[in-house]
């Protein structure tokens, strides 16, 4: 579980222009089901799913994973937890652009140490499950939207991680793409992923795999509905 | 392999495989850095072989040379200056010696004339430099024409082509017997042209030079310490001079290197972005820069120091020759003997890798201290 107490997060605080993105936010994402933040643009949503992700730290309150405080954490620490629990797959993919879909697959791995062969094997299969094998020595560049997208799932998942992270992932997708992606995200959680997005697609919130969602404006936390 | 291993040579492959992304830039840069790593080094080479070539003229040398004055200028020496001189305490012994200079206006060049002390030549015979040989294309057994200081013909046979350690004292030299070189130049019988004094013990050089002046007050003792200090200066400030010349480029140099380096493109921040949002640590992201740096700089040393070393060695430092040799001879075809000094190559690696690599790592260690969520954003 992802525990959420009374996060704040201000940009440029003390600052003319100070603003408060995420105000006093106490929410719990259960592991293995779908929790989505919706919400209309400059709600909040993207900024929480980074802090749940743990890619920035709150300015106030406390955030919990598997009851173990991360919040304070030292920035290795707390980037070897991100890379080894959360892979990510951000709104414009944000592939490298002039490496190759599998390079980009792979990237995620470098740190780790682990022996090439063994990430190469990983990062083919995964391209394959997504039914790009045959674009795994493309450069990023030449993909399609949906091409590139799933390459960004590919990469998300190269760690094996437990919890895919979502930012407005149908938002460069036409209905039929936007439909694939969540068949796809159907199969990870099938396969025990959890999954959190952020989004204001109703492709996406109102899709049968999600348990959960959590409405936001202005930063705060409006509603938040549990699906049997 | 440990993972340790594994992580280096993954973010070195991604970071060659970077550089290759950006190959126009990064191509363009290491072409100045090494046109610039190539011209300093050259300046150090050159000017380390000319001080060693000096130095090896001198090694052989006697360690105090005695030459007398005559209202300041070197003027020839009387043969008995040589009896009380090797009297003095601690004094070896003292070789009046007979040399001088010979313009060959055919050639237009200056000749060093030399009468070996210790192996006596044959009158009517002379020994002539490699270079000499070459330029006047005479062989053992060929006759060389020269004029006397009354302008008369003196005909010399050539029996020995000069070959020596230091090809910058025998190229351009010629040996001949007492008996021409006093006929050619008009040195009577009794004076010579200075004083080769050696000493037992090189701790009393100062108190035998001290005595020497005491005794002969119109003389002047020059130690051979003094000497190859005097070449060092003159070596060093020649060298002095091509690099205030290259002064200009190295600034360009500095600041386009500086600027290259130590400013992020928005393309490169972005990606740094990526890669810190997808679980790479700062310290990962700034392993990969500073692979970056050493590769860049590192090529363009090794690069620049190998085509100075081909240019100073191989091609007769072709580009400042007239500056930094500054002769009173041209010399046809001559070559230095290959001599590398690790300390003046530790001193270049350092300031050509070093700097370079520094100022790659600072501006993106502050991109990659940002929350990895700015991508995101």
């Amino acid at each position: 579980m992802i525990e959420l107490r009374n996060v704040n997060k201000v940009f440029n605080a003390g600052r003319p222009n100070e603003f408060t993105a995420v105000r006093d936010v106490s929410v719990s994402i259960a592991f293995g089901r779908v929790t989505v933040l919706k919400g209309p643009s400059g709600s909040g949503k993207t900024t929480l799913l980074g802090l749940v992700g743990g890619m920035a730290r709150p300015t106030s309150g406390r955030i919990f994973l598997e009851g173990r405080e991360i919040t304070s954490l030292p920035e290795r620490f707390l980037t070897a937890t991100r890379r080894k629990t959360y892979g990510f797959i951000f709104q414009h993919f944000n592939l490298v652009q002039g490496i190759t879909a599998l390079e980009n697959v792979l990237l995620p791995a470098y740190p780790t140490g682990e022996p090439h062969r063994g990430i190469r094997e990983r990062g083919m299969r995964l391209l394959s499950d997504f039914n790009l094998e045959g674009k795994a020595l493309s450069k990023a560049e030449w993909l399609s939207g949906g091409e590139a997208q799933r390459v960004a799932i590919a990469r998300a998942l190269i760690n094996d991680p437990a919890v895919v992270i979502a930012d407005e992932p149908t938002a460069h997708l036409d209905l039929r793409l936007s439909m694939e992606f969540m068949d796809a995200m159907g199969r990870l959680l099938a396969g025990g992923k959890t999954i959190v997005m952020a989004s204001h697609d109703p492709v996406v919130y109102e899709s049968r795999i999600v348990s959960e969602v959590v409405e936001m404006r202005d930063g705060a936390v409006v509603d938040q509905a549990r699906r049997p | 392999m440990g993972p340790w291993l594994e992580r280096q040579r993954r973010i070195l492959e991604f970071t060659l495989s970077s550089l290759w992304r950006r190959r126009g830039k990064n191509g363009a840069l290491l072409l100045v850095y090494t046109g610039i790593v190539f011209l300093l080094s050259s300046v150090m080479l050159f000017t380390q072989a000319l001080k060693r070539e000096a130095g090896a003229v001198l090694i052989g040398g006697p360690e105090i040379v005695v030459q007398r004055t005559v209202a300041g200028r070197h003027d020839l020496v009387p043969d008995g200056y040589a009896g009380p001189i090797r009297r003095i305490r601690g004094v070896q012994s003292v070789v009046p010696r007979l040399w001088g200079y010979y313009y060959d206006d055919g050639e237009n060049a200056n000749y060093t004339v030399l009468v070996p002390p210790d192996q006596p030549r044959p009158e009517g015979s002379v020994a002539i430099g490699d270079a000499i040989s070459r330029s006047r294309g005479a062989n053992p057994g060929d006759t060389l024409p020269f004029r006397t200081h009354k302008g008369e013909p003196l005909a010399l046979k050539v029996d020995r082509v000069l070959t020596d350690e230091s090809r910058l004292a025998s190229a351009d030299l010629l040996h001949v017997s007492e008996a021409d070189f006093r006929t050619l130049f008009g040195v009577p019988p009794g004076l010579a042209t200075d004083l080769a004094v050696s000493v037992r013990n090189p701790r009393e050089l100062t108190t035998i030079a001290r005595k020497i002046a005491e005794a002969f007050p119109d003389t002047r003792p020059i130690l051979r310490d003094e000497v190859l200090r005097t070449y060092d200066a003159v070596f060093s400030w020649r060298a002095g001079i091509l690099l205030s010349l290259l002064a200009a480029a190295l600034m360009s140099f500095i600041i386009l290197g500086w600027d290259k380096a130590s400013g992020l493109s928005a393309e490169e921040r972005r990606e740094i972005g990526i890669l810190k949002a997808i679980g790479w640590e700062t310290s990962d992201v700034l392993l990969m820069k500073f692979w970056e740096g050493a590769a860049v700089s590192l090529t363009a040393f090794l690069g620049g120091v190998l085509l100075a070393w081909g240019h100073v060695f191989l091609g007769g430092s072709a580009l400042f020759l007239p500056v930094l040799k500054g002769w009173s001879v041209l010399y046809p075809g001559f070559h230095l003997a290959p001599s590398v000094g690790a300390s003046q190559l530790t001193t270049l690696f350092f300031l050509a890798v070093v700097p370079y690599t520094v100022a790659t790592i600072v501006p993106s260690w502050r991109a990659a201290t940002v929350d990895p969520d700015a991508v995101m954003r």
